[in-house]
């Protein structure tokens, strides 16, 4: 290979061919530079949507209105989901798809470049879309992000400017999946069949097909909302015949496996860390393959567990109750291959084996508290108060975003060539494990005990568990800013990674590629076995 | 300097805690239930709960187990197995079966809780933006009708006045109900969806604009019960509390009777005429009871949300169409139709209160029959 490239392909190499300076990140098509440019995107997004939930649980803090008004505060609960979900956690890991695909399949880079560039630099604009509703005339959209009608209907002009930011983070996220999808089916290293692929390229394949099926149905919701706005459609509108409960069908249709869009990869991410600290393989691959690929499957026919308090006939509730129940299933066989790939192992304790474990647990904490919900009677009394809030913050902040924080201290040293401080990363673990519990653990008591969620106030006897929550979130969101610093000293001062940091670690970019890899992965397919 | 800031604040939030702690109300589960379907959600809930606790505690003690005794720091040497098709056909199947023994309860709970048949009341619940319409429509008490808005004072919710002991789930007119009586709830929505929760009566049901839902309730003791829309509805969704007063089947009808009389003697003659200051006076109330949450005690309204009335155009311009504005909402705004909320007299007035107050001085009393004549 290095023959190869001494010889006339030199250009090919390192700093050969692209622009310096700025237009390096706008002009680039290298997979490597577009992951980068993702990830940071992603964690700027995860400090505007933490502000914004500095601001709510500062109003919460005390009973009473002190900080913000009601329809302030609105937009903050609406423009946080809408930024967390869409702007921090699904580009994190397409920012993670770019950079391990190629090199964990043998790749020289994504199928399609140029789409690839153009799919990261559809984000920005959207995200000032939805940050510069604030300021538009009424103020930014205050119908939560699942932007249920009637409400988002009376929503002034920030209403429009979120459905644009939709329909640009949805062709993003199309394109995204395009290009995974090729990638995986079509960049092989000869000899890397799809049942050799490591875990986490399998989540993404699955993910980029659900992502490919439900995205052009949440712009297609959202353009109903927008033509019932301004063009007099009536969609929507019982008045003109319409239905509201039509939105949160399709809503749904689309929200239901965009939360496995989001669990997915990080399931993926999780089953590259885990057997690595252990030194050990992964436990059950094939049934970890499968197991993902029902929960995606099923992920399609459970949406309306989402809607137990519409009024729909209880037959429709007994079938999705029972639908939602068997996600349990392969959701457990995936939780007992991980406890079985670390049993009898080699354990060691590194950040991200930490952020895994953590993951493991809060995220069946998640999952055990969805199974509560999916019992319809039960869901009735908890829907749209702060056990749900709970529930999804495990499943979101403890899945999702650990699972991130996971693999950002895994390959973090093959991405840089740099190793991280390990004291550190044990105290980004432990502040950010303890103060997430102090402030989610206890929502679950504010829901059984009945305080709604997306209100800015609160009856007194919500007021002590509230004041313990709010500790937590500002806990929580001070010891985020521990990430860029530690990541920032790595690149800086960091010791020199060597290829293979991790004992345990085999895929591809650990076994065949330099700490850090050449700027095109593999320019001659490596041998895989 | 720095270090007694800080010591003070953590001092300080301390205090909060401890004092916190002697308060009580570190309320673990649901609320007490006062039906048999919350006692049965309630009881659903705790069985799930232990089911889940044992499941919980037997994964992760293995789990923890390997963490602390196959660990590398010990020279524990890992094994290299990586599949065990028995064993993983066990953990597919076992799981199966404790959610089908599972579903049976959950559905037996859920079918009695959808069952809305032979009531004994029945009772429509209306949600506006932001107060709770009832209809008393069929059972002891037909015809009575009420709107139930927040009766927490503004100053104490901006914190100028200490908060009460049911801050925020109080109203003006709670629904009374009788015990022991099968009541049959019915709701809609007048502008966006609402959801209508009493967590001890173990019941949720979302009021939505042009559809009708019902749901059902049988109290099984005495007492007042609180809960709180639940459906994000706009800027005052956390102000509109629902309160069921149950009450046994003698005070029932005494409040029957007393709804009634009140009724007949608020009821407005709709042919006279009143005066501009009559009218003015009685607009005050209605505006402070239907428009001040969005345009403010002031006119001012809230720039970029809602308009300001004192010195607008609309409001110093032709009545006709003003008075349409207010008889029919201003659809895509937050601008409800109060054509279905307020009488004519009601209507007339709060516009002349509007068009007569701060900078607005147009002078003249809207009538009735001039609301009357616009209706549709």
């Amino acid at each position: 290979m290095d023959a190869v490239r001494t010889h006339g392909h030199a250009h090919h190499d390192d700093h050969a061919h692209h622009p310096g300076g700025i237009m390096r990140w706008v002009m680039t098509t290298n997979h490597k530079d577009i992951g980068t440019m993702y990830l940071w995107f992603s964690f700027a997004m995860l400090l505007v949507g933490g502000t914004m939930a500095f601001v709510i649980r500062a109003e919460l803090f005390q009973p009473g209105l002190q900080i913000v008004t009601p329809e302030f505060f609105n937009q903050m609960t609406t423009l946080h989901g809408l930024i967390m979900v869409f702007g921090a956690i699904m580009p994190a890991f397409v920012g993670f798809a770019n950079w391990q695909i190629p090199m964990m399949i043998g790749a020289p880079d994504m199928a399609f470049p140029r789409m690839n560039n153009w799919s990261f630099w559809l984000l920005p604009p959207a995200a000032l879309l939805l940050i510069i509703s604030l300021f538009v005339p009424g103020g930014g959209p205050a119908a939560g992000w699942t932007m249920y009608v009637p409400l988002a209907t009376q929503m002034g002009p920030g209403m429009d400017f979120s459905i644009f930011a939709v329909h640009l983070l949805g062709m993003s996220s199309i394109m995204g999946s395009i290009n995974i999808i090729t990638t995986i089916l079509n960049l092989r290293a000869p000899g890397m069949t799809l049942m050799k692929m490591p875990m986490f390229c399998w989540t993404w394949l699955i993910t980029a097909y659900l992502l490919i099926a439900v995205m052009p149905v949440l712009a297609g919701a959202v353009t109903m909302i927008l033509t019932d706005r301004h063009f007099g459609t009536a969609f929507f509108n019982a008045a003109g015949g319409g239905d509201p409960v039509l939105y949160q069908h399709i809503f749904w249709f689309f929200g239901h496996p965009e939360v496995y869009i989001i669990a997915i990869p990080a399931f993926g991410v999780i089953s590259q860390v885990i057997p690595a600290f252990s030194r050990k393989p992964l436990f059950g691959y094939t049934s970890m393959v499968y197991a993902t690929a029902s929960i995606a499957i099923l992920s399609f026919i459970v949406w309306a567990h989402h809607m137990y308090t519409v009024g729909m006939p209880v037959t429709g509730q007994l079938y999705f109750m029972y639908a939602t129940m068997l996600i349990a299933v392969p959701t457990g066989v995936k939780v007992f291959n991980w406890v079985a790939t670390m049993w009898k192992g080699s354990l060691t304790f590194e950040t991200p084996m930490l952020f895994a474990i953590g993951f493991l647990f809060l995220f069946t904490l998640g999952g055990f508290s969805g199974l509560v919900l999916s019992l319809a009677a039960v869901d009735v009394q908890v829907h749209d108060t702060y056990y749900v809030v709970a529930h999804f913050h495990y499943v979101m902040v403890a899945g999702a975003l650990f699972s991130a924080f996971a693999g950002v201290y895994f390959w973090l040293p093959k991405w840089t060539g740099r190793m991280y401080d390990e004291t550190l990363g044990k105290w980004h673990f432990w502040l950010t494990i303890i103060f997430f519990n102090v402030t989610f653990f206890v929502q679950h008591f504010l829901g059984l005990a009945g305080m709604p969620r997306r209100v800015p106030d609160y009856a007194l006897q919500f007021t002590e568990f509230n004041v313990i929550s709010s500790i937590g979130a500002f806990g929580f969101g001070v010891s985020q800013l521990l990430l860029p610093y530690i990541v920032i000293k790595a690149i800086r001062s960091g010791e020199k990674a060597p290829q293979r940091p991790w004992e345990g670690a085999d895929t591809l970019e650990w076994t065949h590629l330099p700490s850090p890899p050449p700027y095109h992965s593999f320019q001659t397919p490596p041998v895989v076995k | 300097m720095r270090h007694t800031l800080l010591a003070t604040w953590a001092g300080s939030v301390l205090l909060a805690g401890f004092s916190g702690l002697a308060s009580a109300a570190y309320e673990l589960n649901m609320q007490a239930p006062a039906s048999k379907v919350a006692q049965d959600v309630y009881d659903l809930h705790v069985l799930m709960m232990w089911i889940i606790v044992v499941i919980f505690v037997g994964v992760f003690a293995v789990m923890f187990y390997s963490v602390f005794a196959h660990r590398k720091s010990k020279g524990h040497q890992a094994a290299q197995f990586h599949e065990n098709a028995t064993v993983e056909l066990v953990w597919t199947i076992i799981p199966l079966i404790i959610l089908i023994l599972m579903a049976w309860p959950a559905t037996k709970v859920l079918l009695s809780l959808r069952d809305t048949s032979n009531p004994d009341l029945t009772i429509k619940v209306t949600g506006y933006q932001w107060k709770w319409g009832y209809d008393y429509l069929r059972g002891e008490g037909e015809g009575i009708r009420f709107v139930s808005a927040l009766a927490t004072p503004r100053d104490q919710i901006q914190g100028t006045a200490p908060k009460g002991e049911n801050y925020l789930l109080e109203v003006d007119n709670p629904v009374v109900v009788p015990v022991d009586k099968k009541i049959r709830i019915l709701t809609t929505g007048n502008d966006v969806i609402h959801s209508w929760w009493v967590p001890a009566l173990g019941i949720k049901q979302d009021a939505i604009p042009g559809f009708v839902r019902d749901t059902w309730f049988k109290a099984d003791r005495l007492g007042t019960f609180r809960g709180q829309c639940t459906e994000l509805c706009g800027k005052d969704h956390g102000f509109m509390p629902v309160v069921v007063e149950v009450v046994s089947a003698d005070k029932y009808s005494a409040w029957v009777g007393e709804q009634k009389k009140k009724m007949a003697a608020q009821a407005d003659d709709p042919n006279k005429t009143w005066t501009l200051e009559e009218s003015k006076a009685r607009g005050a109330k209605v505006y402070a009871a239907n428009c001040v949450a969005c345009h403010q005690a002031n006119g001012q309204g809230v720039k970029g949300a809602f308009p300001a009335l004192d010195g607008s155009k609309v409001m110093n311009g032709p009545k006709d169409g003003l008075i349409n504005v207010v008889l029919n909402g201003k659809p895509g705004t937050a601008m409800a139709a109060f054509g279905k909320q307020l009488s004519d007299t009601e209507l007339a007035a709060v516009i002349t209160h509007a068009r007569n107050s701060w900078g607005n001085k147009t002078g003249e009393a809207i009538q009735p029959a001039e609301v009357r004549s616009q209706r549709k």
